[in-house]
This record gives structure tokens, C-alpha cells and sequence, in this order.
């Protein structure tokens, strides 16, 4: 490739071999003057076209191409809705003068936003535009025939030439059963026989670029279909797959909430598994939740892991996450029970030091017989760490030396204020703080069966021993999984087919000399890029030999630099003999078959 | 289990050793690759500036077969099959190697590929251990990463020289990046060797990351070519043109395979790779489905191997596509290349992303 090649048009095969080389591929034409001309005469419907044939061309399909790389880059750099809502808020907040701009240009949701999905829209509509035009002419060149032979067959990339005492008939026939022999679409053209292979590196490229068209199909079907939501179960709790059960619940706008999978599961357990030495202790080691799944009334019992989601039905239920759930009972003044279960905390380290909220909603009364409602902050590490510390944390994840540590509050919980309300934040600002007599005036550390009295009598809060852990599912219903796979393997295999597979044409010229003797002549054309073409001509020409036996030159002083000149209307244009250039010197591929010690 | 875990160490410290050992080596294949350019650029031999003029769209010399002159004894050659380059190719032959002809420098040119041979080997084994001493695939980490990266890229430059190819060329830049490679490795992304994260524990570990480290390995020999290329290229349009390039410049470039063949070498890597390049895309999806519940997420690292799938498949079409080819597509090239490494060093390390828990 040289300079020069690069601000020039292409040289088409077809600038040397006529119809021979032309629809090689079913690759667009490059119509040059169209990009130049476009003028004010055109008219609407000039125009129209005019704008068509620019989309559909390879250069802008190229031009598009880069632009979506482009596209996609400031979504990796700038935090994504879609991914994280925090760090989304995070940056907000960090970038007061750059959030309206990107706020503008939707950089917090890039593959959403408009001129991304304006520049892929332009991509498939142009790849339509393409691969519809090149399936018909493509469908075109297989009901034809392989053009006929060019009349220099000596100037394509690669020939052969010898003398045979067999008659030209003969030497036809002989070509045109090798061909076919070989897997070629073969026919008799005049003199000669031509021959084309390959057709498959077509299919391979418009069916890898229809599977695009198909993936993206796949996706868009997946995204208008789906149904994703979030639920956390702690040991011994069950989910039901409708909607109300769900944490979160997001699905496409297409989805309808009847078509949810009929499901339930229970959670039996939750087992992890942390490096218990070592620089990379903490680190987990195994995550497994074993649960308990009935659909139509019959239960199974299975592992959920990381990698290892349940599948039911259409549904797949994913292990996201997991933490604890402390067991505690509260009491009021006079004993009774209040409040009694495993109340899931939030971690917020990798050792599991996790936080959350106990609330007691009703039942209880103070002292003096008045309804009130108690709030517990509560701070838990499953390690304890910071003994003689105002803060306490975790230094492992497993529950070596659990301590809960509980402030509580007591008046009103304002869940009733017409507010959502996080079920692990407590909103104290109508509550009063039991002033408790330990060291640290407010949080008082609890192990596992010890009991913290309120002051006043108003009752107690016990941190039971059983203490259960919690796993949060993401349960999942995507449609169009099926397709996008398919699509995936068929762009795959098509590509392959489209990258490996040679298209090429073989003619084979048989015709008598001056001398009687008959001259064949075989040449063979393919895209550019054909290293083995040259080798494939020379097994073919040397299988022919067979039929057609070489014999003797007729005298000449150098028979290699001496062209053959045999018979004007064979080769009627026989170019001057070139002594400086070696015969044998693989100029079209030197690198795959120069030799790596040379 | 604590007979174990010390049979363990010690298979981790040995391949520690294995992979200072193989640094060693390569350091002396360096050594030994300069050796073969500085005494290959004392020889004139091979290199005339006759043998860069353009041979003008050379006529095909034909060759007919010989046979014996009147022969029953004849014995038939194949037919010799003529080559000729498209019309508008410029038609200069390849340079005659690093060695420039010359006998020592060829002798330290086949020191250097027997010393990366031994390195590449040592090298293995230090990847194995590394595997066996963790039991699992050695691509948990960043460290791990690379080392085995740079294994499997020495592995297919070896590949291409033991299937004749001429590749010796790619010699020294190839080990010069290695030991690049492996410093960093070995200093800044030493990971102690360990067990895997429960995410990262699943047979599609051996899929995508196998498949992702041997693309970018080829995409990296492709880069290489590519980027020698534009050299080389520019060399050749101003001895074309009738400039005089610099001393060095053309005492280096002289010797290199022309541009031609060294566009085609870095284009049939990067085409024949791509195909792999789009399993790797979609085996991670599918694992990513099994992971983390969605195939696709756009997660900073999917983001980066879709920019380095359509930076690739632009490539291609570049080179379909008139005037685009050459030099066009060649920068085209190497930006999806930067994008591949910027993928792996880059979003480990500056960006937050769900895959950037494997201990950097
Ligand atoms: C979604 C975007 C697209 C992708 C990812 C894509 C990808 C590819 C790839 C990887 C190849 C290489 C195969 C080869 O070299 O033979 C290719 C070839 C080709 N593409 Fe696309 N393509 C896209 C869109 C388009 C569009 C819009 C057009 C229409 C103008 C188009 C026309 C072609 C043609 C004609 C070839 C064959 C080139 C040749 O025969 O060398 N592609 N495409």
C-alpha cells in the first residue's frame, strides 16, 4: 500500500482484468463523484437519494463505526445511572459547574441517550441499506455464471503457462472436470474455462452482518421485556414471585406484571466462607445459599451461588448479595414482648460491619400505659475489633466475636408521615434518646444473650445468641436471550466464514499454437489479500499435467526470460521480457512464505 | 491441608524464581537482538538502493515447464505459476533481516531467537507453577495476567518462526516489551499467589480470559507490524519521491520486510484474530449473564472491549474501503490496539469497575 494509494481511488481488479475481476465481492461501489457533486439541481427526491446512497456508503458506514467507539467512551469515564445511582449522586455533588453540562449532553446515561442511540440507529439503518442491495446482487451472481476469461490472462496476479501435445478440446475438458472436480463453479466461456470458489466468504459476511441486525433485534426485545427486582430473605424466610414482594422492581415498558413466573422459594441457609490467613484474609472464599424452590406445588431444594443462578421457567434468580440479621426481642416496662425477630442489617465494609435499623412499631407502651413506638440504631460487626475505642469495627468477615452495638430512641417513628422511608435509617427527629449509664454515654455493646435494660423502666432489648444471615436475590425474567445467542453464534461462524474463506476465480485457456501444439494458459484472480492463490494455481495447473502432458518448448536461447508468445489471439499482448526480475520472486506474499532464517 | 498449603508456597516461590529467571534470559536475548542490528548495519550486503526502486508494474515474466528435450526420460516440473502484484502496488522487496546479510550478525540474530526459546520456556513453567501452586487457571489477577500475556505473545511470534514465517523482525521489539511487561508485573502488580474471589470461580474463567489474553497477544504482534509499518512506509514514499532519509533511519528501516508485506502480515493477525475477539465479547456476556444476573451491562471494562471490537471492526472496513486504506487504516489499527491496552491497564487502575476486584 502505497502513499500515493491511499489519495487515490482503488485499483479495482476490474482496471486490469475488464468483467473478469468485477464483482469479486458484493462490497458497494464507491461512486466518487456522488460525494462531490449533490447540487441545488437535484430536487427532493435527487436529494433523497443522494442522501440514501451517502448513508449506505462504506465510507460513512466507516465514519459511523469510529463515531460509536467514540460514543461509548465518555460512559466508562463518567458514573452511569443505569450502573449506580450513588456515585451518580456522588459526583453531583462533587462537580457543581460540570453536572448541568453533562446533565445537557447526557453523560449520566450515555447508552440511553439520545445522540447514542442516534448514532447506532444511523449504523443499522445504513447496514439495512447495505446488505439488502449486496444479498440481491449477490443472489444475482450466483444465478449467473463466472465471467468469462480476460484476454491477458498473463497479467492477473497469478498464471501458468505450458505446451501440451493434447488438443484444445481435450485439454478443456480436462480443466473443466478438474475444476469441478475441485469444488469450483465451472463453465465453458469460448476458448477457455472459468471457474469461481469461495462464494461462502459472501455468505459468511452478509449473514455475520444480518446477525448484527439480529442481535440488535435480540436486545431491543430483551430491554421492552424485562423484569428485574430485588429481594432480600433472611434465613427461613420465603419470597413469592408477584409484585408486591419485591424490594425494587423495574421491568421494560412492554412487561406486564401478570407475566411474572409463578414461583416461590424459601431460604434454608446461607453459608460463607472467608481466607482465614494469610495477606488475603477476609477475602471470600464460597457463597452458597441453599433454598428451597416450589412451581406448581412441588419443591425442590438447590444451591444458589455466585455463578450458579436458580433458573425457573423464565425466570433466574441470582445471589447479589449477603450480610446479617441479629435476633432480637424487645420487651416493654412490664415483660411482654414486643418485638421479637431477625432484624437484617446493611454491610457497609468487606468485613461485614453492617448497620441498620430496629423498629418497633406498635404494641408497645410506656411506663405509664401510653402508646409510643421505639427505634434502635444498630451498629454490628461479626469480628469485633476497637475494644476501649469510641468506634467499633469488624476485622473479619465471619462471626468469630459478634457485638451489637444498639442506641435507642423512643416517641414517634414517622412512618406514618406520608414519606418513603428506608427501613434501615432511622428518622429520630421526633424521637428522644434513652440516656443510658455506659461508658460511652450512648451506644451500649451487646455479645450475644446479653440484655440491654432501658432506663426508667421502660423495658429491654435482647440481642438473642442465634444470629442468622441474609442473602439478597435478584430475580430476573429476560426474554430474547435465545435470539441474541443465536444471533451471537451465527455473526461468529459468519465472520469466520467471511475472514478465512478466499474468494477466486480460475480460468483456463486452451488454444493451438503456430506450432500445432496446443497452449494452456491458466490464471486465477482474488481479492487482494490472496496469499494462497498462487499455490492453488500451481496444484491445479500441475493436476491438469496429467490430462494435458507438457511437452517441449520449442528452442529458445533463455527459456526463463523468454515470454511465451503463443499465438496472437491467445496472447495477443506480450509484454516485454524483464531480465532484473526474477521469475520465481513471490511478489504478491512475500511474508507467510519467505523463510524466517533467511 | 497444612501439608498442603506448604507444598503450595513453595510451588508459589518457585515460580517467582521462574519468572526472575525467565527476565534473566530475555534480558540476554536483548542483548543479543542489538548485537544482530549493530553488526547487521555495518554490512552493505543486500542492501542497495537499487533493490528500492519500484520494479514499475513488472511484467510477468512467463515460465514455461521444462521438460528433458526429447525425453523418455522426462521428468516434468510443475508448472511454475507467475506472480504479480495489483495494479498500483508499489512493488519493492522485503529488506534482508535485522542481520543485513551479514554472517555474525545472523549468528546473534539465532543466539537471540534460541535465548527467547529458553526464556519463553522458563517463562511457562513459571506461569504453571504459578497455576499448579493456586490450582486453578493462573489469571486471577493482574499479575498473573501478564505474565501469562506476555508468555502467550512470545509463544505465537515463536509459532509464526517455527511455521517459517517471516517474522524475525519482530524480534526486538517483542522481547523489549516483554521485560517491560514483566517489570511492572513483577513490581507494581504483585499479587501473592491466592485463591480466586467466589465471582471469579467458574469454568468460564478458563474461556474468556484464556481467549481474551491470546487475542490481545496477537493484536499486540499485529500492532507492532502495523506500527513498523508506517515506518517502513514512509521510508519507501520518500526514497520514492527521491528524499534521503537519516542514517539510522534508513539503516534500520532498510532491513525491515517491505510495507507491503508488512501491512499484509499485520492484517491477515489482525483479521484472522477478530473472529476470536468477538467469542471473547460474547463468552464474557454470557458469563457476565451467570455472574451478575445481566449480559450486558456497560460496566467500564464492557465498554472498553465493545470500543476495541468496533475499533477493529473499523479497521477492517477500512481497508474495504477507498480511501481508507493504508496508512488510514493502519492508525485505525493502532488506536484499537491503544483501546485493548487501555482496557487492561487503564480500567484496572483509574476506573471503578465491577471487574476490578481481582487484587488490581
Ligand atoms: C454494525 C456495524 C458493522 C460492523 C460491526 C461491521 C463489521 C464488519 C466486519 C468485521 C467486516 C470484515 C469482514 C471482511 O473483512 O471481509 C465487514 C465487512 C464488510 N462490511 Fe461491515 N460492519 C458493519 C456495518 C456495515 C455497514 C453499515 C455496511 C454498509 C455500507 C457494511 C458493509 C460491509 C462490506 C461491504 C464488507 C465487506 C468488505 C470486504 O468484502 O472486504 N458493514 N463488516
Amino acid at each position: 500500500m502505497s502513499k500515493t494509494d491511499t489519495t487515490q481511488s482503488t485499483p479495482a481488479p476490474d482496471e486490469t482484468t475488464g468483467a473478469a475481476g468485477a464483482e469479486l465481492s458484493t462490497a458497494p461501489r464507491e461512486d466518487r463523484e456522488d460525494t462531490a457533486v449533490g447540487g441545488p439541481s437535484l430536487g427532493f427526491t435527487g436529494w433523497l437519494r443522494w442522501f440514501w446512497r451517502q448513508l449506505t456508503s462504506m465510507r460513512i458506514a466507516l465514519l459511523l463505526l469510529l463515531l460509536l467507539s467514540l460514543g461509548a467512551v465518555p460512559g466508562s469515564l463518567v458514573p452511569q445511572t443505569s450502573a449506580d445511582e450513588m456515585k451518580v449522586q456522588d459526583f453531583k455533588a462533587a462537580h457543581p459547574t460540570l453536572t448541568p453540562i453533562y446533565e445537557k449532553l447526557q453523560f449520566f446515561d450515555v447508552y440511553g441517550s439520545v445522540w447514542f442511540s442516534a448514532i447506532y440507529l444511523l449504523l443499522f439503518v445504513s447496514l439495512i441499506g447495505c446488505i439488502v442491495p449486496r444479498t440481491w446482487q449477490f443472489v444475482g451472481q450466483l444465478r449467473g455464471r463466472p465471467p468469462g476469461a480476460p484476454r491477458h490472462l498473463d497479467r492477473l496476479p497469478a498464471y501458468a503457462t505450458w505446451r501440451t501435445s493434447a488438443g484444445p478440446e481435450e485439454a478443456r475438458e480436462a480443466a473443466l472436470a478438474l475444476l469441478r472436480k475441485r469444488r469450483f463453479r465451472a463453465h465453458r466461456a469460448g476458448d477457455a474455462v472459468a471457474a469461481e470458489k469461495g462464494y461462502l466468504r459472501e455468505v459468511g459476511n452478509l449473514s455475520f452482518h444480518i446477525a448484527l441486525i439480529v442481535m440488535l433485534v435480540a436486545f431491543a426485545w430483551g430491554v421492552l421485556f424485562k423484569s428485574e427486582g430485588g429481594k432480600l430473605v433472611v434465613e427461613g424466610d420465603g419470597f413469592s414471585n408477584t409484585l408486591t414482594q419485591y424490594d425494587d422492581f423495574k421491568s421494560g415498558s412492554w412487561f406486564g406484571t401478570d407475566d411474572l413466573e409463578p414461583f416461590s422459594f424459601t431460604l434454608d441457609s446461607f453459608t460463607g466462607t472467608y481466607e482465614k490467613s494469610g495477606p488475603q484474609r477476609g477475602t471470600p472464599r464460597t457463597f452458597e445459599a441453599a433454598v428451597t424452590y416450589s412451581r406448581g406445588g412441588e419443591d425442590t431444594k438447590t444451591v444458589v451461588r455466585v455463578n450458579e443462578p436458580l433458573k425457573v421457567g423464565d425466570s433466574k434468580v441470582y445471589l447479589i448479595a449477603h450480610g446479617y440479621a441479629p435476633v432480637v426481642t424487645v420487651r416493654d416496662g412490664r415483660g411482654k414482648t414486643v418485638f421479637h425477630g431477625a432484624v437484617p442489617l446493611l454491610p457497609i465494609d468487606n468485613n461485614i460491619t453492617s448497620t441498620g435499623a430496629i423498629k418497633v412499631m406498635d404494641g408497645y407502651r410506656d411506663k405509664n400505659g401510653k402508646k409510643e413506638q421505639l427505634g434502635f440504631s444498630a451498629l454490628f460487626v461479626p469480628t469485633f475489633a476497637g475494644a476501649g475505642q469510641g468506634t467499633m469495627f469488624s476485622q473479619f468477615p465471619a462471626l468469630d466475636f459478634p457485638v451489637l452495638a444498639l442506641t435507642g430512641y423512643h416517641g414517634d417513628l414517622r412512618v406514618n408521615s406520608g414519606l418513603p422511608q428506608n427501613v434501615y435509617q432511622l428518622d429520630t427527629s421526633k424521637m428522644t434518646q434513652f440516656k443510658i449509664d455506659t461508658g460511652t454515654g450512648v451506644a451500649q455493646r451487646m455479645r450475644p444473650g446479653e440484655t440491654m435494660t432501658l432506663p426508667d423502666g421502660a423495658g429491654s432489648i435482647t440481642f438473642e445468641k442465634e444470629i442468622k444471615e441474609w442473602a439478597s436475590f435478584q430475580i430476573s425474567q429476560q426474554s430474547g436471550n435465545g435470539l441474541a445467542l443465536t444471533g451471537a453464534i451465527a455473526a461468529i461462524a459468519g465472520l469466520s466464514g467471511s475472514l478465512f474463506i478466499q474468494r477466486r476465480r480460475v480460468w483456463v485457456r486452451a488454444v493451438r499454437g503456430e506450432d500445432g501444439t496446443t497452449v494452456v494458459e491458466m490464471a486465477g484472480l482474488g481479492r487482494s489479500e490472496s496469499a494462497r492463490l498462487p499455490e492453488e494455481l500451481a496444484d491445479l495447473a500441475a493436476a491438469l499435467t496429467a490430462q494435458a502432458p507438457p511437452t517441449a518448448e520449442p528452442p529458445r536461447a533463455d527459456p526463463e526470460a523468454v515470454p511465451d508468445t503463443a499465438g496472437p489471439e491467445a496472447v495477443p499482448d506480450t509484454p516485454a521480457p524483464d531480465t532484473t526480475h526474477p521469475a520465481d520472486a513471490p511478489a504478491e506474499d512475500p511474508a507467510p512464505s519467505g523463510e524466517a532464517d533467511k | 491441608m497444612i501439608l498442603a498449603a506448604t507444598t503450595d508456597e513453595s510451588l508459589a516461590r518457585m515460580s517467582d524464581l521462574l519468572i526472575y529467571s525467565s527476565m534473566a534470559v530475555y534480558t540476554l536475548a536483548f542483548f543479543a537482538h542489538i548485537a544482530e542490528w549493530v553488526l547487521g548495519s555495518r554490512s552493505k550486503v543486500g542492501r542497495t538502493a537499487a533493490a528500492l526502486t519500484p520494479r514499475a508494474a513488472a511484467p510477468a515474466a512467463a515460465v514455461t515447464v521444462r521438460v528433458e528435450q526429447g525425453g523418455s526420460t522426462a521428468v516434468l516440473d510443475k508448472p511454475k505459476v507467475v506472480t504479480r502484484t495489483a495494479a498500483g502496488a508499489r512493488d519493492v522487496p522485503d529488506g534482508p533481516g535485522a542481520a543485513g546479510g551479514t554472517v555474525k550478525g545472523d549468528l546473534y540474530g539465532r543466539i537471540a531467537v534460541s535465548l527467547t526459546v529458553l526464556a519463553f520456556l522458563v517463562e511457562a513453567s513459571g506461569v504453571v507453577t504459578r497455576a499448579l501452586s493456586v490450582q486453578r487457571a493462573p489469571w486471577g489477577n493482574m499479575y498473573e495476567f501478564s505474565t501469562t500475556f506476555s508468555t502467550v505473545a512470545v509463544g505465537s511470534y515463536l509459532g509464526f518462526l517455527l511455521a517459517k514465517k517471516n517474522v524475525r523482525w519482530l524480534g526486538l521489539p517483542l522481547v523489549t516489551t516483554v521485560l517491560l511487561d514483566l517489570g511492572l508485573a513483577t513490581t507494581w502488580l504483585k499479587t501473592p499467589s491466592d485463591q480466586l474471589v467466589p465471582a471469579l470461580d467458574s469454568y468460564w474463567l478458563w474461556i474468556h480470559v484464556s481467549t481474551a489474553i491470546f487475542c490481545g497477544a496477537v493484536f499486540y504482534l499485529g500492532a507492532v507490524a502495523t506500527l513498523l509499518y508506517l515506518f517502513r512506509d514512509s521510508y519507501e514514499n520518500k526514497l520514492a519521491t527521491g528524499g534521503n532519509p537519516g542514517a539510522f533511519a534508513r539503516s534500520v528501516l532498510e532491513r525491515l520486510p517491505a510495507a507491503a508485506s508488512l501491512d499484509k502480515f499485520s492484517y491477515r493477525v489482525n483479521a484472522a484474530i477478530f473472529p476470536l475477539w468477538t467469542f471473547t465479547i460474547i463468552a464474557g456476556a454470557i458469563w457476565a449473564g451467570d455472574a451478575w444476573g445481566r449480559y450486558w451491562g456497560w460496566d467500564a471494562k464492557e465498554v472498553w472491549s465493545f470500543i476495541t471490537w468496533v475499533g477493529y471492526a473499523a479497521y477492517l472496513h477500512a481497508r474495504a474501503t477507498a480511501g481508507w486504506k493504508g496508512r488510514k487504516a493502519a492508525y485505525i489499527a493502532l488506536i484499537a490496539f491503544a483501546c485493548f491496552l487501555f482496557n487492561y491497564y487503564g480500567v484496572n487502575i483509574f476506573v471503578s469497575s465491577k471487574h476490578s476486584y481481582a487484587g488490581v
